[in-house]
């Protein structure tokens, strides 16, 4: 086995694409929080960038095999950090999703949870040693990532736990799920809704169905969907100009430089702008699907396709949100909402991707 | 079967997670297409309404002047609270704390905003006017927590005092939804606020400025972050009218708190000089929003406060129309050589008739034509009225202004009745007995006048048949305001009286007046040509009166004027329940006094006018282009630092012009090189909303070159 990996087999042009979003990321951050009191918070997101861009380059040089083989442990830290979360968290309006390390720094576990859950799901996929998959082996996979899920949702933090969601449908699609099991876990899903409903939460329920028709409460929750809309839409099609986005700079869409990114950039550059970011988001997705099918091994698709699962969901549930498909759930959009803990755990996905990627000759 | 470690995921579901992906994407393209390509207009709209506010800008009324420019109408600043829709916020919840602050009834408050739910959202809504300075503290002290309150400097009326003048000037109000919905009023807004009587209803449109608007950039919070544009508003206009507030002065006090009305009118041109109606109402109560209450004690109160009787009392005219039969009987050839024996009555038509006279226990004796007008004969009118039957007295009566609206420049006038023969039939279907004749021979029966229709006719008799339509505004005034037909509120109308006819009866009208002669003898004025004609009128029947158990008294009246041909001015007086025609008369001889003093006070100061007159001027100002002047010339109205002072004053918004001050218009005849009066100047308000006013007393010097004033202090 050739021990040495070079960065001659590092994924630059992986890497470029990722800074570019992150550019358009920052200018944004900028344009939205100028003159406000979250003034320079882009200077703020350029150094979780070069942050971020470090720890990708150390965690590249960790072989990906390591951390599968330390996920058990892993996974039992991630439980019992949830747990404690929710006894010791901090209290931030209505839910516990931080713990206050010291030092000023918060800590939010249920982000590194998902990094942990990719790997632990990569490795049960790959380990499973059949063709397709058993009711047991889904069972299983069901709860590997369940277990997490609810707890995130007592949080109550019913986005991120909603984030969990893709990583065991894309190990089960890959797995090897067979059509009729598909079927069956679509009918569960769909009977278990109504019991899901009841379990919500009264803003919860508020936010699922103020998307479709957000007039209905204009002043209450349907108000940040409202301004979405109005931002994208009169964005039309060149946009309003960096710095000139009406919605943004009167501030009548609230914190627009976190979970509301999207909006503000539509607003300011418009339908191509949009257009162009979202092909950046398409052309990065299919760079990292390439790198999974190059992957030495199962275990190392499994990770990156975990990877582009949770990427695109957040895209989708974002984007779908900003532009009023749905509901607000305060998922921030990847490498472009400001945010630590975001920016950090993509980079550190990111970086794994790029060990896989630079051992796709090794064997 | 077993899979090795090393087997690849297959291919195909990589690619089926692919175009998974793409799909996504897809839809969410297809979701910004539809909101930046084909929704993109709609948003922008709506994007532009978030960050855009309309902020009226209030135009003042016109001020309204009298003849000489003094002003009778102005305005003073006030505030007005405003709530505003455009913010982010539901209202409805911050109802009760607004109510509370504001001092108004939440469910008020609630209706209100119901009120104008329909009309469009960046329009704010008028919560409360005038409101007073802690109310205006609440609002500015809770601009965080309530950022939709808003403030507004309104120019509001300001009328004289105590009623004066009050039926003649009218008040303004909201338009209210009736008027909107007629085409008169269908080019103005819910809210506006308009004429809604007199002066203020029918030159509306003069005085109604134009509101302007100014379009503010505002962010979330509905703070103000810059400005667009404006549109500024265009105040209304200044209306000059033909009273003389003299004279006004004069009628009020002549009238006194008793009931009834008094009309002066120049029978030269039909100019009205003072108009009374009595008991009054404070128009200052509607000038910001009447309540409820006191809006119905107006409208239920049986002496009618808000009709103004110089226009709107029809009533029976008593024995002043017998200046209208002397004049039927002289035309028609019958009264010259008509002489009757009054023995204190008469039968006609199987009735017996009483003459006045019997109730003083004497008779008239003989009477011919000059008698009975001095004399007021019941008797000898019974008999005219008996040989010209009631077509030929309709005839003259109606060619003489009675029985039709003289379409004097008020609003509401009433016509009035003259009956004849089609009258009755059209009107009752019924033949007319010619026994009716015979009381509306003395001016009783079915006849009807106003004040201002008996004031008319009288007039037209003593201008040997120059019938004139009244009106208060000048025709050249409104016509140099653009206004269609101007000239046509001033007309004349010739009625072909024999000069002979005239002197017959301008002689007898002048002997009413004197004494050991006439009806009137209290109300002679020494060293005045003054003529006239007293009436008293039964306003019920015998019958009736014993029905209802009292005797409502009989309504005086006087028609008078100065001198007896030719009159410059005509004072027409009803006194409702005045019994006598003579105390009446003595209303009007104090008006025809007033206007006789102020004309020979006049005439004295010649060389004091003809220094004032500036060049270009038509009138000789007694105020006028001077006080305008004055008011004008801040510079030198004011002398600077009083500037700064009254600057520093009218920031206060409790710092108002006092009422007092305008009631006050006590006439100050020039005496010497200047005259006092009072009246308001304006200062550019510290805010830049425009003018505040400030009352204050005037020194207007007159000097051959500009006339300059200055306050004398308040």
């Amino acid at each position: 086995m050739k021990r040495y990996i070079s960065f001659r087999d590092f994924d630059w042009i992986l890497l470029g694409f990722v800074l570019a979003i992150c550019a358009a990321g920052v200018l944004e951050i900028y344009s939205a929080t100028v003159g406000t009191k979250f003034a320079g918070a882009h200077l703020r997101q350029v150094y979780w960038v070069l942050g971020g861009c470090f720890v990708m380059f150390v965690v590249s040089r960790v072989n990906y095999h390591v951390l599968l083989d330390q996920v058990p442990w892993m996974y039992v830290v991630s439980v019992v950090s949830l747990m404690s979360v929710l006894v010791f968290g901090q209290k931030d309006p209505g839910a516990r999703r931080w713990i206050k390390i010291g030092g000023g720094i918060h800590f939010q576990p249920s982000e590194w949870v998902k990094l942990v859950l990719i790997l632990a799901a990569a490795k049960y996929f790959a380990d499973a040693r059949q063709r397709e998959l058993t009711v047991g082996d889904i069972i299983k996979a069901g709860m590997l990532v369940g277990i997490p899920m609810l707890l995130v949702l007592a949080q109550p933090d019913l986005g991120t736990s909603l984030t969990y969601l893709p990583i065991a449908l894309m190990g089960l699609f890959l797995g090897g799920l067979r059509f009729k099991h598909a079927m069956a876990i679509l009918l569960l899903g769909a009977m278990m809704a109504p019991v899901a409903w009841h379990v919500l939460k009264p803003y919860q329920r508020e936010r699922l169905t103020s998307f479709m028709q957000p007039e209905a409460d204009y002043h209450g929750s349907g108000y940040q969907v409202i301004q979405s809309l109005i931002a994208v839409g009169s964005g039309g099609i060149w946009g309003k100009g960096t710095g000139h986005g009406t919605q943004i700079q009167g501030s009548f869409l609230p914190v627009p430089q976190t979970d509301f990114i999207f909006a503000a950039y539509a607003e300011e550059h418009g339908f191509v702008g949009a257009l162009a970011l979202l092909l950046l988001y398409f052309v990065l997705l299919m760079r990292l699907v390439q790198n999974a099918q190059t992957a030495p091994d199962r275990s190392g698709t499994f990770v990156v396709m975990g990877v582009v699962a949770v990427v695109t969901f957040h895209i989708l549930v974002n984007v779908g949100m900003v532009v009023g498909f749905m509901p607000v759930t305060g998922i921030p959009l990847p490498l472009m909402s400001y945010g630590g803990s975001s920016v950090l755990f993509t980079f550190l996905a990111l970086g794994i991707v790029m060990n896989i990627r630079m051992r796709r000759f090794v064997n | 079967m077993p899979l090795g470690r090393d087997e690849k995921v297959p291919q195909l579901r990589l690619t089926a997670v692919q175009y998974g992906i793409l799909g996504i994407f897809l839809i969410l393209v297809f979701g910004l297409w539809r909101l930046q390509v084909v929704g993109s207009d709609y948003y922008s709209q709506l994007a532009e309404k978030n960050r855009i506010r309309n902020v009226p800008l209030l135009a003042p009324r016109g001020k309204i002047l009298d003849r000489e420019g003094r002003i009778i109408v102005d305005n003073y600043p006030s505030f007005s609270a405003l709530l505003l829709r455009d913010s982010s916020r539901n209202v409805l919840n911050d109802v009760d704390t607004i109510a509370a602050g504001l001092h108004m009834d939440p469910d008020e408050v609630r209706d209100r905003v119901k009120k104008f739910a329909f009309t469009p959202q960046y329009q704010p809504i008028f919560l409360k006017d005038d409101i007073t300075p802690d109310e205006l503290a609440f609002i500015e002290s809770h601009r965080n927590e309530l950022p939709e309150l808003e403030t507004i400097m309104a120019h509001r009326r300001l009328y004289p005092k105590g009623g004066f003048m009050a039926h003649l000037i009218g008040y303004v109000g909201e338009v209210s939804e009736d008027m909107l919905n007629s085409p008169q009023w269908e080019f103005y807004s819910a809210g506006d606020v308009v004429g809604r009587s007199g002066v203020e209803l029918s030159y509306n449109d003069i005085l109604m400025g134009k509101n302007g608007f100014r379009r503010a950039l505002v962010n979330s919070r509905g703070k103000e972050v810059g400005r667009l544009d404006e549109t500024p508003a265009v105040p209304g206009k200044l209306l000059k009218l033909t009273v003389d507030i003299d004279l006004q002065i004069a009628a009020e006090e002549a009238l006194g708190d008793r009931n009834g009305a008094i009309v002066a009118m120049d029978p030269r041109n039909g100019e009205i000089l003072a108009m009374v109606s009595r008991p009054v109402f404070d128009p200052n109560s509607f000038a910001v929003r009447i309540k409820r209450a006191d809006w119905n004690r107006l409208v239920t109160d049986d002496d009618h406060p808000l009709l103004n009787k110089a226009i709107q009392a029809q009533l029976a005219p008593g024995s002043v129309f017998k200046v209208i039969m002397a004049t039927a009987g002289l035309q028609e050839g019958v009264a010259q050589t008509l002489q009757v024996n009054c023995g204190g009555g008469g039968n006609f038509y199987g009735r017996y008739f009483k003459c006045w006279v019997v109730s003083e226990h004497r008779t008239h004796g003989v009477v011919g034509i000059s008698k009975a007008i001095y004399q007021s004969c019941d008797v000898f009118f019974y008999t005219l009225a008996e040989k010209l039957g009631i077509d030929r007295i309709a005839k003259w009566a109606n060619l003489l202004g009675l029985g039709q609206k003289t379409g004097i420049d008020l609003p509401n006038e009433v016509s009035g009745v003259m009956p004849s023969e089609e009258w009755k039939i059209k009107n009752f279907k019924q033949k007319w007995y010619a026994g009716e004749t015979i009381s509306v021979g003395i001016g009783q029966g079915a006849v009807a006048v106003t004040p201002l229709q008996l004031a008319r006719a009288v007039a037209a008799v003593t201008m040997d048949g120059k019938l004139q339509k009244p009106h208060v505004a000048f025709p050249d005034e409104l016509a140099k305001y653009g206004v269609q037909n101007a000239a046509k509120i001033q007309s004349e109308t010739l009625v072909p009286i024999d000069p002979q006819n005239w002197e017959t009866i301008t002689d007898a009208m002048a002997q009413v007046v004197e004494p050991g002669v006439g009806t009137a003898p209290s109300a002679h004025l020494n060293g005045i040509d003054f003529a006239g004609k007293t009436g008293s009128a039964q306003t019920m029947s015998n019958a009736l009166a014993k029905r209802i158990g009292r005797r409502v008294r009989d309504n005086g009246w006087f028609v008078g004027v100065t001198p007896r041909r030719n009159p410059e001015i005509v004072v027409s007086v009803l006194l409702e329940e005045g019994e006598h025609g003579y105390l009446a008369a003595r209303a009007s001889s104090q008006v025809i006094k007033a206007y006789v003093e102020k004309q020979r006070a006049r005439q004295n100061n010649q060389n004091l006018y003809r220094a004032a007159a500036a060049p270009g001027m038509e009138h000789l100002p007694v105020a006028s282009e001077a006080v305008l002047t004055a008011v004008e010339s801040r510079d030198k109205a004011v002398p600077t630092k009083e500037r700064r002072q009254l600057l520093a004053e009218i920031a206060q918004p409790e710092r108002r012009p006092d009422a007092a001050a305008t009631a006050g218009l006590k006439p100050v005849l020039p005496s010497d090189e200047f005259f006092e009066m009072a009246g308001f100047y304006g200062e550019p308000d510290p805010d830049g909303h425009g003018e505040a006013l400030h009352a204050a007393r005037f020194k207007v010097i007159l000097h051959p070159q500009a006339p300059v004033g200055m306050a004398v202090g308040r």
